[in-house]
């Protein structure tokens, strides 16, 4: 008799786990498989990327990424005149992006992280009511924003310049670098920094040589998350920018509208442009609940 | 020796001003300023590719967009974006949390691969969305065509579909992680007393899961709802708000208002109401979220 029902029990829970593997292999496949179809894309020519059905089995080839940097603007203007300048300019757009994410990080990551030290230990005089007047400037709508800053910038010479993004996409990160690394501040004790501080340290060195080694792995998710916030940032860009200091989404939206568009190379320079987020998702994963809000919620382990 | 703590303690007032400085002085240029300026602009009309200059109107601007029957479609449709999404994604996630607090082996890798769209630029995601979704070479359209039966141009026919499809696909993972974070929250305890005292599954989760995670629950259905009115980037890159406006949110209304016809005293205005619309919607949840 109890045999029989250890038996059932083995049975049921040997069904159990097959119908959690079964759900969990649809559910990565729903969710990975526009990632690995655009990654698919980019290594097939135009013919097999514009082939019905579409194409499962393909020898695959590197030539977009190629083509990407190094086709020249008469080869691509035989086919269709649009493309030229996705062809000749990825290069430029690549390295405006990167000089943007590179600079706005670095500045947004020091004045926040400064800023979240002194909310976290010294908590001045409206304290809560700048903490939560600088989260909602993250809140506003961007479009809302938009269209101010793009009459300032043209009336103030911020228009199409490097300078102008940067200050606008650190504006942008700061209630992010504040608000989490404060969460990270918050979890150090403050005990030996205190008592630094009353045997008459200096504060500066309190602050760097003490506190800041403590919330390192959180300033490098802290960055991580910043990355991707500057990297995938379009409206602004799309609005204030222009060919010389257009960044890769600019450029990868462009594509929408035209006819007989290259899917295979535009399938590459996405690849290229959402390489970071794939690497940092594996980086981030355990920081991923805490870095979408702010902060504030904290996820289990 | 005895002035020491005196300028110790000077220099401990001053010193977290100075750090908090730099962050309130660049959030006041850059959107405090700003704002008040297009709140004025609000109540001028005015045309940039007219090269007048603004003329005051007054609200003018507010009553003829309030008075608009064009606007309010639009309110319903970004309603309707909103409402499809985020509940479509909250019984995905609800699902995914359920099946990832199991332990299983593989488990923490399922769960990066899952949530690997939270940190794909939504830009990358609206264009190749628009290949996915091609009535003739797409593969979504491909697998679409084998369960009807007859071909279907998803983006022409159902554009609101493919916005909403684009937008849970993303987004799920995000409810997915707050539910799970809810469900890990739960005490080991309370679980094995309810299976000593036989509870059924319905009673064990209106008792003990669900008033642990509603707190959460209502932060990610806040977060979410938020973002989904103003979501921008992955429909302006789809659909661009057409076929014609059949998908035209609020947000791509106002980005074509502003930039596409120049009507800038109208769109700031129609930029407010939706600014207003976001606070209230905000106010109601924190709200809520307070009285639990």
């Amino acid at each position: 008799m109890a045999n029989l029902q250890n038996n059932r029990r083995g049975r049921r829970k040997i069904l159990r786990t097959v119908l959690i593997y079964f759900a969990t292999i649809i559910a990565v496949i729903f969710f990975i498989f526009p990632i690995y179809w655009l990654i698919a894309t980019s290594l097939k020519t135009r013919a097999q990327a514009f082939s019905t059905p579409p194409l499962f089995v393909w020898e695959p080839t590197v030539r977009n990424f190629i083509d990407i940097f190094l086709k020249r603007q008469t080869e691509i203007e035989a086919i269709t005149g649009q493309e030229l300048e996705l062809a000749t300019g990825a290069e430029t757009f690549f390295y405006n992006s990167f000089i943007v994410t590179f600079s706005s990080i670095a500045i947004a990551t020091v004045i926040g992280v400064l800023a979240a030290y002194s909310f976290s230990r010294y908590q001045p005089h409206g304290t809560n009511t700048l903490m939560f007047f600088i989260l909602s400037t993250r809140m506003l709508p961007a479009i809302v924003v938009a269209i101010p800053i793009y009459f300032f910038y043209r009336s103030l010479g911020l228009y199409n310049t490097h300078i102008g993004l940067v200050l606008l996409y650190t504006m942008f990160n700061l209630p992010f670098a504040v608000w989490m690394m404060k969460s990270f501040f918050d979890e150090v004790p403050r005990d030996i920094e205190q008592a630094a501080l009353v045997d008459g340290s200096n504060p500066i060195k309190v602050f760097y040589k003490i506190a800041l080694p403590q919330v390192l792995v959180g300033l490098g998710a802290t960055i991580g998350f910043l990355i991707i916030n500057v990297w995938n940032e379009f409206l602004f860009a799309l609005l204030l920018t222009e060919r010389a200091t257009r960044t890769v989404p600019v450029m990868i939206a462009g594509t929408r509208g035209e006819v007989g568009i290259n899917w295979g190379l535009i399938a590459a320079i996405e690849t290229l442009y959402i390489l970071p987020a794939l690497v940092l998702i594996f980086v981030l994963q355990r920081f991923l609940l805490r870095g979408m809000t702010f902060g504030t919620v904290r996820g289990a382990k | 020796m005895t002035s020491q703590p005196a300028t110790g303690s000077r220099i401990l007032k001053i010193f977290p001003i100075i750090l908090i400085f730099p962050a309130v002085a660049l959030v006041v240029f850059l959107v405090i300023f700003p704002l008040i300026w297009a709140l004025g602009l609000s109540f001028y009309s005015y045309n940039v590719l007219r090269g007048e200059p603004p003329i005051f109107v007054g609200v003018e601007n507010y009553y003829r967009l309030l008075n608009s029957l064009d606007v309010w479609r639009r309110f319903v449709l970004t309603g309707q974006f909103v409402f499809y999404s985020v509940s479509i994604e909250f019984l995905l996630g609800f699902g995914l949390a359920h099946l990832f607090y199991n332990q299983f082996r593989g488990r923490r890798l399922a769960i990066t691969l899952v949530t690997t769209p939270l940190l794909v630029a939504p830009v990358a995601v609206g264009i190749f969305h628009r290949y996915l979704f091609d009535a003739t070479f797409g593969i979504y359209s491909y697998i679409a065509q084998l369960l009807t039966g007859q071909s279907v141009r998803i983006l022409s026919q159902h554009p609101m579909f493919a916005i909403v499809f684009m937008d849970v696909w993303q987004w799920s993972p995000f409810m997915m992680l707050f539910i799970l974070a809810g469900l890990e929250a739960i005490p080991k305890h309370m679980l094995e007393s309810s299976e000593i005292d036989r509870l059924s599954p319905l009673a064990k989760f209106r008792y003990i899961v669900w008033p642990t995670i509603k707190p959460l629950v209502a932060l990610a259905l806040l977060f979410r709802t938020m973002d989904a009115f103003r979501t921008f980037d992955t429909i302006f890159t789809l659909t661009g708000g057409g076929p014609g406006t059949a998908t035209e949110v609020l947000s791509i209304q106002i980005y074509r208002t502003a930039f596409q016809f120049f009507r800038t005293g109208e769109a700031t205005a129609l930029a407010f109401i939706f600014l207003v619309i976001i606070l209230l919607l905000t106010n109601i949840y924190l709200r809520l979220a307070r009285r639990e």
